[in-house]
């Protein structure tokens, strides 16, 4: 740095006093520099540099700078995680300690979702009445992000022609019999899997993301064994627009009207029928299939983008 | 013995985690990542938290799991590595 600074002030006087070419001017002062202590080291350096170079020929002066830095990096990572680590505990001792009972985690809104759960939403599972109906409102939002990827996803990598190139089909599975068979067997059974799961979701645990999950990890399999033709005649662009739109519009208009009606108190005329049947709890089923199909739409969406640029 | 498994099952997810950032193979570190996710699905349950279990077996072992594969598919790095040793055998 201070050599660095002495150049640049070298550099002003050359061109303050009216000298033409200031390079020679510098290089010239910086022979010169020698001399100095700075001059010196950066000279002892260079000769070590040299040395080096000498005994083990192979390598040049660029792969000694990075492997330098290379050390110089490896120090500071792990420096900074140590530094980060500490402060994160000195701030982790100031927490109350994990499980005490009067923590500000066990306040009243628990005790209400739990006690009151049953009665006021239908659903058997706590968790999917307090996803889908207390809380309806974060699960909109995580559907919409997932909405959202997949619409950046689209268009960054999307193609306009539609034109699909025959190389990006990374499957291999074309003439394995075994594998044809094995995807045939195993990829209903799964799909019928996540189906059970989203239906189930207010009865049992899951619920309209696991069951998506599910769901579309069975596409992706289908899709890998069997190539991008066979899963193209049941899903493509235009279906996933269709089926996306659909299920994220039907949870904003049977929200809207939930939220409407419980806010102004007047009685919904869903029914929420008896607590562990099939059709009960209200929209809770309704909504975890319609998160089911946005998620999975999204899952075999981003696969179906990365693998070809098309879904 | 309940205790014990549960105590196992913490050691085999700490270990699963280590030894991802230590493989030098991608697809090992995909196939130990994605047991990690399986673990640590399992311990939801002990957990008593059954839905996040089902989620985290999906979403960790599954999606998580098929995409990676599909990536190191795309980038040409599963077959990497038994290509260089049939150079090396050649050799």
């Amino acid at each position: 740095m201070k050599m660095k600074r002495n150049d640049i002030f070298r550099r002003f006087a050359a061109w303050f006093s009216g000298k033409e070419n200031i390079d020679d001017c510098i290089e010239q002062q910086t022979d010169d520099a020698f001399l100095t202590q700075d001059g010196y080291e950066h000279h002892r350096r260079h000769e070590k540099l040299m040395r080096l170079l000498e005994e083990r020929p192979e390598e040049s002066l660029r792969s000694l700078e990075i492997r330098s830095f290379n050390k110089t990096y490896i120090v500071l990572s792990v420096l900074v995680c140590v530094v980060l680590a500490g402060v994160l505990l000195y701030a982790v001792s100031f927490m109350p300690r994990f499980g005490t009972a009067d923590n500000p985690a066990n306040n009243e809104v628990a005790d209400k979702y739990l006690e009151d759960g049953l009665e006021d939403t239908g659903a058997v599972s706590a968790v999917a009445g307090m996803i889908l109906d207390y809380r309806a409102f974060d699960t909109l939002g995580e559907s919409f992000v997932l909405f959202t990827a997949v619409c950046c996803v689209m268009i960054l990598l999307g193609r306009e022609d539609g034109r699909v190139s025959e190389k990006c089909e990374c499957y291999e599975g074309e003439n394995d019999q075994i594998l044809h068979r094995l995807v045939r067997v195993l990829v209903p059974a799964t799909m019928l899997f996540g189906c059970y799961i989203i239906l189930n979701g207010h009865l049992s645990p899951g619920g309209g993301f696991a069951g998506g999950a599910i769901i579309g990890a069975a596409m992706m399999l289908w899709c890998v064994t069997l190539g991008f033709r066979s899963t193209e005649r049941f899903f493509n662009g235009r279906t996933f627009r269709v089926v996306t739109f659909a299920a994220l519009t039907f949870y904003c208009v049977s929200k809207t009207y939930s939220f409407y009606t419980g806010a102004n108190g007047i009685a919904s005329v869903i029914p929420l029928g008896t607590p562990g049947a099939m059709l009960s709890s209200g929209l809770i089923m309704p909504l975890n299939v319609a998160v089911g199909m946005v998620v999975s739409c999204t899952m075999f969406g981003f696969f179906s983008l990365f693998m070809r640029s098309k879904i | 013995m309940d205790e014990a498994i549960r105590i196992f099952l913490l050691v085999m997810l700490i270990a699963c985690a280590v030894s991802v950032s230590f493989t030098k193979k991608l697809l090992s570190a995909v196939v130990i990542f994605t047991s990690y996710s399986l673990i640590m699905a399992i311990v939801w349950v002990l957990l008593e938290s059954p839905d996040l279990a089902v989620t985290e077996a999906a979403v960790g072992a599954g999606i998580t799991g098929v995409l990676f594969f599909l990536t190191l598919k795309k980038i040409n790095m599963i077959d990497s590595d038994t290509k260089e040793n049939d150079e090396d055998e050649k050799k």
